[in-house]
C-alpha cells in the first residue's frame, strides 16, 4: 500500500521480445519490496517496452540492484528516473483523433504540430505500422483534450489532411459518469 | 431529504443482483427523493442506481438534461425507472464511461444505440420508453448496476479500432 515516506520512480525497460518478461520483472520488484503504480507495457516492432511507476523505499541505486539480475538475464536495457507521482488525478479526454495513410517520414510531426497549435493536449498516443513491406501503412490514435475547442481542431485537421493526402477523423468523446 | 453515501468498488454489494420492488409506499417515495438528491450532488451525475447507495432494489434514476452537449438532443428529462427491463435494442456504439462507484477511471464500453424499455414509475404504473444515444447509454449503465455489473466488466481496448462506422447521410 501507499506509504507517504516511499519514493516513486519511473522504470523503463526495453529489449527484444520474448515470453514471460512481465512476470519475471514484476516478481523481482514484488520480492524487492516495490509497489507498482500506473504502467504501460507493449510490444513495438518485435521489441518489448515497459514503462512503470514503481514505489520503493530506497534510493535509485538500490532499486537498480533489485532489478539488475533479472533485466541482465532477459537482455533488457534498464533506466530509472526519480519522479513525482500524481495518482488519482486522471484527466478525461474529450476528443479522439484517428489518422492513417501511406507510411512516410513526418506524419506524426506534421499532424501533432498543427494540432498542438490548435489547442490539442495529447493524453495518449498509439501508432502502428501496418500493411506490408512494399506498401507500409501508418495508423495513429490520439486521445486528448481540446483546450481551444473542437472547431479549432477540426479546421486544423482538415488542413493537414489536404496538405498531406492522409485520412484523419476527429470525434468528440462524451464521457458518461453514472 | 438527504444525500446518501455512494459505495465504491470493491464493496461486494456492487457485484450483487438487486431485487424487484414490490411495495409502492411513502418509504419508497422518500428513498427515491434521497436517491435523486444524491445523483444531483454527484460529479457528472447523469444517472444513479439504488445499489450504488447500498440499497439492493431495482431502482434507477437517469437525467441527461444537464449534460452540456446534449441540451438540444432528444431525451426524456428526469426518469425514475423501477424494475426496468430493456425489451428491444438496436445498433452498437463505443463510448466512454466512468462511474461514481469507481472514482478516477474512465474507459470505453460498447452499448446499444437505441433501446426500448419498460419500467414502473414511482407510483407503480408501467411506462414504456424509446431512447437513443447518450440517454440510452446512461440507462444501460444503470440497469447493469442492478445486475451486479460495472462498466469495468464491459471495457474494450481503445487500441486497434479505426474510425467509427458512419451512418448514411452523415457528412
Amino acid at each position: 500500500m501507499t506509504d507517504k515516506k516511499n519514493k516513486w520512480y519511473m522504470v523503463t525497460l526495453i529489449g527484444k521480445d520474448r515470453p514471460a518478461i512481465v512476470s519475471h520483472v514484476t516478481a523481482a520488484l514484488y520480492e524487492g519490496g516495490c509497489n507498482l503504480g500506473e504502467t504501460s507495457m507493449m510490444r513495438l516492432g518485435g521489441n518489448f517496452s515497459i514503462m512503470m511507476m514503481v514505489e520503493f523505499p530506497g534510493r535509485t541505486k538500490e532499486l537498480h540492484d533489485v532489478l539488475v539480475t533479472v533485466t541482465d538475464s532477459l537482455d533488457l536495457h534498464l533506466h530509472i528516473d526519480k519522479i513525482e507521482a500524481k495518482l488519482h488525478q486522471h484527466l478525461i479526454p474529450d476528443v479522439r483523433i484517428s489518422v492513417y495513410g501511406a507510411d512516410r517520414a513526418g506524419i506524426v510531426s506534421k499532424v501533432t504540430s498543427v494540432l498542438a497549435e490548435a489547442g490539442l493536449n495529447i493524453l495518449d498516443l498509439e501508432s502502428d505500422v501496418a500493411g506490408d513491406k512494399d506498401k507500409p501503412l501508418y495508423i495513429m490514435h490520439i486521445e486528448g483534450q481540446a483546450t481551444e475547442g473542437i472547431k479549432s481542431l477540426q479546421s486544423a485537421l482538415q488542413i493537414v489532411k489536404d496538405e498531406n493526402g492522409i485520412d484523419a477523423e476527429l470525434a468528440e468523446i462524451d464521457t458518461l459518469i453514472g | 431529504m438527504a444525500v446518501l453515501d455512494i459505495i465504491t468498488y470493491p464493496d461486494a454489494r456492487l457485484k450483487q443482483v438487486a431485487e424487484e420492488v414490490k411495495t409502492f409506499d411513502d418509504d419508497l417515495l422518500k428513498f427515491i427523493q434521497n436517491l435523486e438528491e444524491t445523483m444531483d450532488a454527484g460529479p457528472g451525475g447523469v444517472g444513479i442506481a439504488a445499489t450504488q447507495v447500498g440499497v439492493m432494489l431495482r431502482i434507477v434514476i437517469v437525467d441527461v438534461s444537464s449534460y452540456p452537449r446534449l441540451k438540444k438532443a432528444k431525451h426524456h428529462g428526469r426518469l425514475v425507472l423501477i424494475n426496468p427491463e430493456i425489451v428491444d435494442w438496436q445498433g452498437m456504439k463505443k463510448g466512454r464511461e466512468g462511474c461514481m462507484s469507481v472514482p478516477d477511471f474512465t474507459g470505453n464500453v460498447i452499448r446499444a444505440e437505441n433501446i426500448r424499455l419498460k419500467a414502473l414509475d414511482r407510483e407503480g404504473v408501467e411506462q414504456q420508453y424509446e431512447m437513443e444515444g447518450f440517454e440510452a447509454r446512461a440507462v444501460q449503465h444503470e440497469i447493469d448496476h442492478l445486475d451486479g455489473l460495472l462498466f469495468l466488466d464491459r471495457l474494450v481496448s481503445r487500441r486497434n479500432d479505426l474510425f467509427e462506422r458512419k451512418k448514411k447521410n452523415e457528412n
